[in-house]
Parts: C-alpha cells; sequence; structure tokens
C-alpha cells in the first residue's frame, strides 16, 4: 500500500503541479524519490514536528495547493491532532492526511505505534473524509478520489504485503459507497482496510466448509459512511457481521449498530472489533489481532452459528 | 493599495486613537472582550495594514495578514472597517446573534484569511502560505502577528524553526511583547523566556526590537528588513495600552468597561490627542 500510495502520488503529481507532499521524516519509498529528485520544490520534509506538518499542510491548501501530510498515522492525526481539527476541519482545506501503519501493523513497535481508535476521533470532526482501502488497487482509487474532493481527508494505509482483494469485485471503488468484493446471500461481511482479508478467508471457509452463501463488502468510506449502502444490506442479508481493525468504541461496529437503531432492520449484526484496552503484548500483526480476539478461527466458528 | 513611501506616522497615531475609541464603543454592546490585548497589537495591525501590505492588486497577489494572537481580533476588526473591508453594520454586530465577526477570526469572512484563536496555529500556515508564494515565484509576503503568551507553545519554535530551513524570505512576524498573559507576568511565569530576541535570531530570523507603539518605527524596521531571510519584529508593547487604568492590569485581559469606566476612557483618549 506504501509503494502504491507513493506511485499513484507521483503519477498525479508530475501533472497537476498543485500537489505538494509533506512528511515528518517518513517518507514513502518507491515513487516518492522520484517525486523529491524531480520537485524538490514540492517535497518539504518538516523534519519531527508534526504539528508544523499539518500547519503548513494548510497554509499551502490556503494557498489553492493539495498538500498530502504523510508519516505513521499516529504522528500524522494524534500528534497534531488540534492542527487536524482546526486547521484543517474548521477551515474545511483539502488537506490530505495519510497515516501509514493504520490499526496494528507496527505490531512490535507497541502501543505508541498502533492506531486503535483513529476511525472514531477522525470520524467526529465536522468536515473530514476517512477512506480506508483495502488492497494496493483500492489504494490508487482512493489516493485518486483524495484529490478530487474539495476537503480534508484522513487516508488509513496499512503498509507492505496486502494481497489484491479487488480484481474480481462486481463493483468498481466510488468514494462514499459501500462496495461488493463478493456476492452472497446469507451473511454478509463487513470490512475495511488490509484485514479485510481476513474476511474474504472467512468467507471463503464458510462457503467451503459449511455451504454458506457469504458477501463480503468493502466499506473504505468510513465518513461519509454510505447510511443507505449499509441499510439496504440488512435489509437484504438475514445476517450481517463487521471485522475491523479498529477499537469496538466509534469504528464501524458501532456506527453501525448505531444505524440499525434508525433503519430497525430484521438482521442479526455481531462485531468482531479489538477490544478497549492497550497492546501490551508483542508479534506479528495477526498475532496481535488474535490477542484481542480477532481471529480467523473464533470468527468463524462464531459465523458457522449464524 | 498601499504605498510604503507615503506612509504616515502621525496620521496612524489619529486612526489609532478613532480604533480605541470604536473598541471601547463595542465594548459596550457586549458583557466582556479581549480589550487590553486589542489594544496592545493596535499599532502594529494598523501600521501593517497602511504602511506595508501591498493590496488591491487581486486575492492570489494581495499581500496576506494573520492574527496569529486569535484574541487580539477586534485590532484587526477595527482597521478592516477604517479600510471598508468589513461593513459597520458588521462590526456592530460583533459577538451578537446573527453577526460574523467575534472574539476569534473565522476564515472566509471579509479580510480574514485563517481561522486562529488557538494560540500557535498562525505561524505554521503563514510558512505553508510562503511556501506556496515561493513555488510559484508569487511576490507576496505574509504578515502574522504573535503574542508573547503565544510564544511558549511549542508549535510556534516547530515554525520558527522550518522557514529559514524551506528559505522563506517573504514571511513577517510580529511578536507583540507586552510581557503580560492570562495568569500573570511573562517574565515571572517563564523567566527564561528572556532575551526573546535572541532565541529566535538563533533560529535563522533576522530579528529587531522596537517600541511597538511607534507606527514610523514598526514601519521603517519592517520596510528596512534585508529580504535574505524570515523576518520578525519584537515589538515592545503595553497591554492595554492607552487607557491608564487598563495598562498592565490583568483583569482586562477579558472584560468591558462599566459605563462609568468607559466614559473615563473617553476622556483619556480626548485628552491624549495627538
Amino acid at each position: 500500500m506504501r509503494n502504491t500510495f507513493a506511485n499513484t502520488f507521483y503519477e498525479i503529481a508530475k501533472a497537476d503541479p498543485r500537489l505538494f507532499l509533506v512528511v515528518a521524516d517518513i517518507s514513502p519509498v518507491a515513487s516518492a524519490a522520484a517525486f523529491q529528485t524531480e520537485f524538490p520544490e514540492r517535497f518539504i520534509n518538516v523534519g519531527v514536528a508534526e504539528q508544523v506538518m499539518v500547519g503548513v499542510a494548510a497554509g499551502l491548501a490556503l494557498r489553492g495547493c493539495i498538500p498530502f501530510a504523510y508519516t505513521i498515522s499516529t504522528f500524522t492525526i494524534y500528534r497534531p491532532f488540534e492542527m487536524v481539527r482546526v486547521d484543517c476541519c474548521y477551515q474545511n482545506l483539502p488537506v490530505k492526511l495519510v497515516g501509514i501503519g493504520g490499526g496494528v501493523t507496527y505490531s512490535t513497535l507497541g502501543g505508541t505505534h498502533h492506531t486503535q481508535e483513529d476511525i472514531a476521533l477522525m470520524s467526529a470532526l465536522p468536515n473530514m473524509n476517512i477512506i480506508a482501502p483495502c488492497d494496493p488497487a483500492e489504494t490508487t482509487a482512493a489516493t485518486r478520489a483524495c484529490i478530487d474532493l474539495p476537503g480534508p481527508v484522513y487516508l488509513r494505509l496499512g503498509k507492505a504485503g496486502e494481497p489484491d482483494l479487488t480484481a474480481e469485485a462486481p463493483d468498481p471503488f466510488t468514494f462514499g459507497k459501500v462496495r461488493r468484493l463478493k456476492e452472497g446471500t446469507d451473511l454478509c461481511l463487513l470490512s475495511y482496510g488490509p484485514i479485510t482479508k481476513m474476511a474474504v478467508d472467512i468467507a471463503a471457509r464458510l462457503e467451503k466448509e459449511k455451504g454458506m452463501s457469504v458477501a463480503v463488502v468493502a466499506v473504505h468510506t468510513l465518513k461519509p459512511l454510505d447510511r443507505d449502502g449499509l441499510s439496504a444490506i440488512m435489509g437484504k442479508f438475514p445476517a450481517v457481521a463487521v471485522i475491523e481493525e479498529h477499537s469496538c468504541i466509534g469504528g464501524l461496529g458501532a456506527q453501525l449498530k448505531q444505524l440499525a437503531w434508525d433503519v430497525r432492520p430484521d438482521c442479526t449484526i455481531k462485531t468482531f472489533s479489538l477490544k478497549d484496552e492497550f497492546i501490551h503484548f508483542y508479534g506479528n500483526q495477526r498475532e496481535l489481532w488474535t490477542a484481542h480476539g480477532l481471529d480467523e478461527s473464533i470468527i468463524y466458528n462464531e459465523l458457522a452459528k449464524s | 493599495m498601499t504605498d510604503q513611501a507615503t506612509f504616515d506616522p502621525n496620521a496612524a497615531r489619529l486612526r489609532c486613537r478613532q480604533h480605541r475609541r470604536r473598541i471601547l464603543d463595542i465594548s459596550q454592546t457586549v458583557s466582556a472582550l479581549h480589550i487590553a490585548p486589542a489594544f496592545s497589537c493596535l499599532e502594529v495591525v494598523d501600521t501593517i495594514y497602511y504602511g506595508l501590505m501591498r493590496r488591491g492588486r487581486g486575492p492570489d497577489a494581495d499581500d496576506t495578514f494573520i492574527i496569529s494572537k486569535g484574541h487580539g481580533s477586534l485590532a484587526q476588526y477595527a482597521v478592516l472597517e477604517s479600510l471598508g473591508v468589513i461593513s459597520k453594520e458588521d462590526f456592530d454586530l460583533y459577538g451578537k446573534p446573527g453577526g460574523r465577526f467575534a472574539t476569534h477570526p473565522d476564515y472566509g469572512l471579509p479580510g480574514i484569511e485563517a481561522s486562529t484563536g488557538s494560540l500557535g496555529h498562525g505561524l505554521s500556515m503563514g510558512v505553508g502560505m510562503a511556501a506556496a508564494d515561493k513555488v510559484r515565484g508569487a511576490d507576496r509576503v505574509v504578515y502574522v502577528v504573535m503574542s508573547d503568551g503565544e510564544f511558549q507553545e511549542g508549535s510556534v519554535w516547530e515554525a520558527m524553526m522550518l522557514a529559514p530551513t524551506l528559505k522563506i524570505t517573504r514571511l513577517v512576524g510580529v511578536l507583540d511583547l507586552n510581557d503580560f498573559q492570562s495568569l500573570g507576568q511573562t517574565s515571572i511565569v517563564h523567566p527564561n523566556f528572556y532575551p526573546v530576541l535572541d532565541k529566535v535570531r538563533a533560529f535563522g530570523w533576522e530579528t529587531v526590537q522596537v517600541d511597538g507603539h511607534d507606527p514610523a518605527a514598526i514601519q521603517t524596521a519592517i520596510a528596512n528588513r534585508s529580504g535574505t531571510k524570515p523576518f520578525m519584529l519584537i515589538a515592545r508593547t503595553t497591554k492595554g495600552k492607552g487607557i491608564s487604568y487598563m495598562e498592565n492590569v490583568p483583569v482586562w485581559h477579558y472584560r468591558s468597561p462599566s459605563p462609568e469606566e468607559y466614559q473615563a476612557a473617553l476622556k483619556e483618549l480626548d485628552a491624549a490627542a495627538p
């Protein structure tokens, strides 16, 4: 995802002089290096100083530029939170806040580098848009969508090695719309970000081993949430489940249940999220998920009952 | 359009007396307002608009003004009203239902080029604007007025470190150094804040210190900058300047004068006619 973002940004920025890349001592590799070499005046490394990273990006946007502010997601939006809120959202400026390593991607770097509650925080900000692509192809589409949006965006990315999940998707990527990755009738799994791979795998197992028909839908746009699309899903399927690499507070699962109170669907809703706890456990990303119950077997067994 | 060569310091003093009068009038229509912080930077704001900024060249060519100490916005509103940028009706509705202007300036309103109010945001945005201008080769100057209390925000120092790194030269900061913040004197709250001029200079800025209530000194210092570095004017000021009972008295950071105090203030302004 990181390389895909960098390559996509480079392709667009070559032809569009409004684009700037503002980084805080962390740079996407790949084509970002070429961008820095070819357009040094539009590559700004502020150093380890995230408040000024976002403030400078807002200043660029006030001059009609489209800046992408880029670092590890905790430092993109937590450290300079008030600059995100006031400079970007309150002024409704087209600052694109790119967070690499969303969720617990940086598993062994510990809790200081985990974003377990970023969707909740960014969802609560007026004017903010949130996109969390599930694979490299969706990262390309999301990066392009950022350019067209007139306001601020939080682009939540994984890091590297995410497999393709969308090549066979019946729906194209459309900002603000849920996207079917796979059709089904008995159960609909909703997910976003790299953990969508787990949803796809669980769906395949349920179909193969339990004879169920399971749909998988990517909810890449977390804000504005596609209320109509999600309502339609809750109306159509007897069972809906959310699998997300985010706290149980304020993420997709919580927001879906909030929406369900308005819609009063007949379906069951199960949510599989990170716990409302910091993680003092080391291992790879998948092992951290498991430590919080986001385990493929646990979720499979739970859903096989539905 | 401002003509820097014809800036008249005496006219500026007369205008500032009118601005103070206007702000005092507004004070009688609201329960509280940041009057002393506005009087502290009034000559600075007036001089920048009337004696330094190039305006009327178009929205993509005019110089830019950001009052980063957003609570000093009354100074900017009074100056903008005198320039005809905001209407009397708009300023009369200050802080009232139906009004658009209040304690902190909102981006998008006439003459307001950035939302401020939370301290320590303006300089970073100013650096970003100046960076964009530099890439485009635009001859625009960005002015950012800050307070000494605001200078305690770490983000100000992040921005100060970055501006010379980016070789930004068309950026003028003004530190409204009145040595007061909400809970007392800056020199007591943070004794090591001083000498602040040396600290700013050590960050790679050109710096000059002047009497911040002397329009001629302000205008000359900024107009004569070398233009090879970002420039910071250290403006020594008096919080509540111009009304004796407000000067250096912390309560006037956020308070409206009573009708009696208002009358006394008007008498002082008349007596001090230049």
